[in-house]
């Protein structure tokens, strides 16, 4: 099969990206691409309140890829089979898209659909309570917090949250999660 | 009891929760992958103090980034907080956060609406 993750983000501009990633997500890759943005936004003198929003998306982004993809399907191409995921971060106007893509079992696509759909039809203050709701009600397992991470990117942005799921077998989907932070 | 003190790095905290003068302070960034992990020491540590906590604790935090895991392990830390305080005795949490950073003000602001401890919001002008 001569899918890629890669065939998700083609409509977006890789070459010109801040940060492009695809390979395995362990902490030491996210402390480096952390690290790297950071100092991009700063040489590109980016106000603080906009730095520190793209950092946090940034972060629940990359997050979201080390605790939630699932193992890539059998036959696919990856260094090592979990954790694996692609992350794009391109200039758009004068704010940033945050761009992830991993498979997930075909199993969790409702569920993720589903709260996806909830959080893009919410308005802000009902996004603040559900956030707050879930952290003062949800016990916290290895994986973090019944989707608070999803939560904290909407409420970050403020803008919905672009998904899109593509099909790559009877057990796997690719999975694609844009969010974008503008200026405020 | 012996005081806790922790470096910070990159991707977690400074700590220094003292017993002796009731100050507890969390400074930094707390965007560790497994945050459980991280305040695991620092809840077992405040089980602890809560046995016979001081007449006045101040708890100042005083951080640049934290992650949605961490915000549940902070909020484990303000409801031990919210026992002792409930148990007659002063606490007072202050909540730095830099000009302009909203965000930070509301993260704030959701754990005063949560937690029955006096909240007090300080930013921090440069």
């Amino acid at each position: 099969m001569s899918f890629d993750l890669e065939n998700l983000v083609s409509d977006l501009d890789i070459r010109g990206a801040v940060l492009y990633y695809k390979g395995n997500v362990d902490s030491e890759t996210i402390t480096k691409a952390l690290d790297l943005v950071e100092r991009k936004l700063l040489v590109t003198r980016e106000a603080p309140r906009l730095r520190k929003k793209v950092y946090n998306v940034l972060v629940e982004s990359l997050q979201n890829l080390y605790h939630h993809s699932d193992r890539v399907p059998r036959g696919y191409h990856a260094a090592r089979p979990d954790r694996f995921g692609l992350v794009v971060m391109e200039k758009i106007g004068r704010g940033y898209r945050i761009t992830t893509c991993n498979f997930v079992s075909v199993v969790r696509v409702k569920e993720l659909e589903e709260k996806l759909t909830r959080i893009n039809r919410s308005t802000p203050e009902e996004i603040k309570e559900l956030y707050k709701d879930i952290l003062n009600h949800q016990e916290i397992t290895e994986k973090g917090l019944g989707g608070l991470g999803l939560l904290d990117i909407a409420r970050k942005t403020g803008h919905r949250i672009d998904f899109r799921f593509k099909k790559y077998d009877n057990l796997n989907t690719a999975f694609r999660l844009s969010a974008v932070v503008a200026p405020v | 009891m012996e005081p806790i003190i922790i470096e910070g790095t990159p991707k977690t905290p400074s700590i220094r929760f003292d017993a002796k003068d009731g100050v507890f302070e969390i400074k930094g960034r707390s965007i560790p992958e497994n945050s459980v992990e991280f305040y695991k020491p620092l809840n077992e540590w405040l089980d602890q103090y809560m046995q016979g906590p001081l007449d006045k604790t101040v708890v100042n935090i005083r951080l640049e980034y934290f992650n949605t895991s961490s915000s549940k392990c902070i909020l484990d830390v303000f409801k031990r907080l919210e026992s002792i305080h409930r148990s007659k005795h002063d606490v007072e949490i202050n909540w730095f956060y830099e000009e302009d950073d909203e965000d930070m003000l509301e993260a704030g602001e959701d754990y005063d609406s949560i937690i029955k401890v006096p909240f007090k919001m300080i930013e921090i002008v440069e």
